[in-house]
């Protein structure tokens, strides 16, 4: 079978540094389209730089990132940024806003009609199991579970080309977070959008992920589907990450 | 409505402050000091122009001498009753005495008139309560050796080369004075808190109060012959309405003046115009009622907190949202702002005087100085203090800056800014009152009128209306926080 690997992501000899500080050293980096990749590793590893390198919150010292083949530096901050779903540890809600206008503020500012935003607004939160009366909730008013799953409602509102989740099912209690990840899965099954998700929680890389990108010091350990890095860790870090939390 | 739109606003609010008061030509300006004489002269010109087919603006209770003097000479008042000795030792600074003509000669120069005096001499002079037992003070050199009396005088005696720097020099006082508010210092004799006060020998209150005035023994105060000080360009007929009143007013008939509003309660327009047809005079009586008054002076007194607090939340918001996010520009900001509000409310009004004259334009602009504080600070704050998380995620998920600003950062900030624009507007109230000296009017008015007459009730008039509005914007402000924020956020 001739499998054809389409890349939506290209990182290219990227370095950042922060403060003097190497945060990613020459990395080189293929994410595969419609798949979802888990990049693991301990705090201050460089996974979050690796999610603002694509929504270009920061610019690489050296190197350069690829979204669809285009230099991520040269194109307009906040146009791609929104085709890029976004969701947070905590969920990040405006706590001003209702959680249906929480969900729904892209879509205005992008001039949807307002028939095509509640078909979509409908659609998503049924997908998350969020019932029509906590529509016009605060997000004080809400669980945290209920947050997280709005929270991931405005990252695909847009219907976005990629998906960057930043510890995005952290913070919430066990049970709450199957749950959350068997409708975030659903979801993605439905809609399979190129996901880069960044977690300290082997367990959860293993769940939800098709690949998994090990990273430590600012330097890819392992980059392979998952089976392959369960099977053959490539050094004794990986291992022990694996012998220890699965 | 854009940036654009919102300073052309301002622009055209500012230009129609500065001209409103100039176009009239038929509009003679009237200024007085702060004090019942200065008042009552005052009020008796203004009747004569007004028979004479003028019309007057009331620039009353100026907050003294300097103040009236800088505003004749400005154009911002036309007139003014002002007393020769002053004229030499506080303005034009000269030792000596100079008659009248040779005072209008010097003035000449400045384009200003010394018109005919009015008949009495006003001097200062030095006075104690007669039921304290004083009886061996006759003369002000007794005073010299007495150092356990207390000597309070007015700020402006305190300051003047023929006050107490003169006095010292002359008879060889010793010690250090206090100051009082004029009109206080009489109540405060009267109640042995203090034992020798200035007065001006035409005072009403010396027999309201039983004082006995001490003999100028060594001539030291010059003469104060009151006169309507002009500007060179008043119009001929105006001098000669004025001129009916040369010689008109003797010392005795000048205290009467004077008693008639401090003992018998009457208005300054009702003893002017009392006057002015015992001497058969023509003059056209003011019709003003308390009801006229207090709406006038409420309508001034939001026009003057209304204006400045728009200005200050325009343009306070506008630099928060612009140096917002650099570090330098907010601190070095917020320090110069702050130092403004250092500056007592006073004396920033007084400040104005040399930049912008008299009247509702400084006032406005000190206000709206006063107000930028609370505005800026609690923006700035608020702004900058936002939770990271929520900046990091209004950027990530493609808001644009103005769109941060708009639908992220100011609705957050909102609380903190609408509490530091309720702040502003309650402070504004308060010290508008104060605009009353530098001739803005409002509800200061009758409160500088009150403090130089020690009327209580008057004070009041000024003072409860005031609060009344203080305590009606706070209720304003917070229904309106309800109608603008969600409950969770006030």
């Amino acid at each position: 079978m001739l499998c054809l690997m389409v890349t939506a992501v290209e990182f290219q000899s990227v370095t950042k540094i922060y403060s003097g500080q190497e945060v990613l050293s020459n990395l080189d980096l293929h994410l595969e389209a419609r798949a979802t990749t888990v990049v693991v590793g301990e705090s201050g590893s460089g996974k979050s730089t690796l999610l603002k390198l694509i929504n270009a919150v920061v610019q690489p010292d050296s190197g350069t990132v690829f979204l669809f083949g285009k230099n991520i530096s040269e194109l307009d901050g906040p146009e791609h940024r929104r085709k890029i779903g976004y969701a947070v540890q905590g969920a990040g809600l405006f706590p001003h806003l209702t959680a249906h206008q929480n969900v729904t503020m892209l879509a205005k500012l992008e001039n949807w009609p307002s028939e095509k935003i509640e078909y979509r607004y409908t659609q998503l939160a049924e997908m998350m199991n969020l019932d029509q009366s906590m529509n016009d909730n605060y997000p004080h008013q809400l669980s945290g579970g209920e947050c997280q799953r709005f929270g991931l409602c405005r990252a695909f509102m847009l219907e976005p080309a990629m998906l960057l989740l930043d510890e995005a099912f952290s913070a919430i209690d066990p049970i709450t977070r199957t749950s959350i990840h068997d409708q975030f899965m659903a979801l993605r099954h439905h809609e399979p959008v190129t996901t880069l998700m960044v977690t300290h929680d082997m367990r959860e890389a293993v769940k939800l992920g098709d690949r998994l990108v090990i990273l430590r010091d600012g330097k890819i350990l392992q980059s392979a589907p998952v089976n392959e890095v369960l099977d053959n860790p490539a050094d004794a870090y990986v291992r022990h990450l694996l012998e220890t939390q699965l | 409505m854009s940036v654009h739109r919102y300073s052309r606003v301002i622009l055209v609010i500012v230009i129609y402050a500065l001209t409103v008061q100039a176009v009239n030509a038929q509009t003679l300006r009237v200024g007085s000091k702060n004090f019942n004489e200065s008042y009552i002269l005052a009020e008796i010109m203004a009747q004569v122009l007004e028979g004479a087919g003028y019309d007057v603006e009331r620039k009353f209770g100026l907050g003294g001498t300097l103040i009236c003097y800088s505003a004749l000479l400005e154009g911002e008042i036309d007139l003014y009753p002002e007393y020769t000795g002053t004229l030499t030792q506080a303005i034009l600074k000269r030792e000596g005495e100079f008659t009248r003509s040779e005072l209008d000669a010097l003035m000449s120069g400045e384009g200003l008139r010394v018109l005919p005096g009015f008949g009495f001499n006003n001097t200062y002079a030095l006075g104690l309560a007669k039921n304290r037992d004083f009886s061996d003070l006759k003369n002000i050199s007794d005073l010299v050796a007495r150092s356990d009396l207390k000597l309070v005088f007015s700020h402006e005696f305190l300051e003047r080369p023929d006050g107490w720097p003169g006095l010292v020099q002359r008879y060889g006082f010793k010690g250090n004075p206090t100051g009082i508010e004029h009109g206080l210092a009489f109540q405060a004799l009267a109640n042995g808190e203090i034992d020798v006060t200035d007065l001006y020998s035409t005072d009403g209150e010396i027999r309201r109060y039983n004082l006995q005035v001490l003999e100028d023994d060594r001539n030291f105060f010059p003469h104060y012959l009151a006169f309507p000080f002009t500007r060179a360009e008043l119009p001929e007929s105006a001098e000669r309405a004025l001129l009916q009143l040369s010689d008109a007013i003797d010392d005795d008939l000048m205290s009467q003046l004077n008693e008639g509003v401090i003992f018998e309660g009457k208005s300054f327009a009702e003893v002017a115009s009392g006057f002015l047809s015992s001497q058969q005079i023509s003059y056209r009586a003011s019709t003003s009622d308390w009801k006229t008054d207090l709406l006038r002076n409420t309508v001034t007194h939001l026009k003057l907190t209304g204006i400045a607090l728009g200005m200050a939340i325009f343009s306070g918001l506008l630099i928060s949202l612009v140096i917002f996010r650099i570090n330098w520009l907010t601190r070095s900001t917020l320090t110069i702002i702050g130092l403004l509000q250092t500056i007592p409310s006073i004396a920033l009004l007084a400040l104005m005087i040399p930049l912008f004259g008299i009247g509702q334009v400084p006032a406005i602009i000190a206000l709206f100085l006063y107000s930028l504080l609370p505005i800026v600070r609690n923006a700035i704050t608020a702004l900058t203090t936002i939770d990271p998380v929520l900046q990091e995620v209004s950027v990530a998920i493609g808001l644009t800056p103005r769109e941060q600003l708009r639908y992220v950062f100011v609705p957050l900030s909102l609380p903190s800014i609408l509490a530091g624009v309720r702040t502003a507007a309650v402070i504004s109230i308060g010290t508008a009152t104060l605009a009353a000296f530098i001739g803005a009017g409002g509800l200061g008015d009758p409160i500088v009128v009150g403090l130089s007459l020690n009327d209580t009730s008057l004070i009041l008039q000024g003072a409860v209306p005031a609060a009344a509005l203080a305590v009606l914007t706070e209720i304003g402000f917070e229904s309106l926080e309800r109608w603008l924020l969600p409950a969770h956020l006030r």
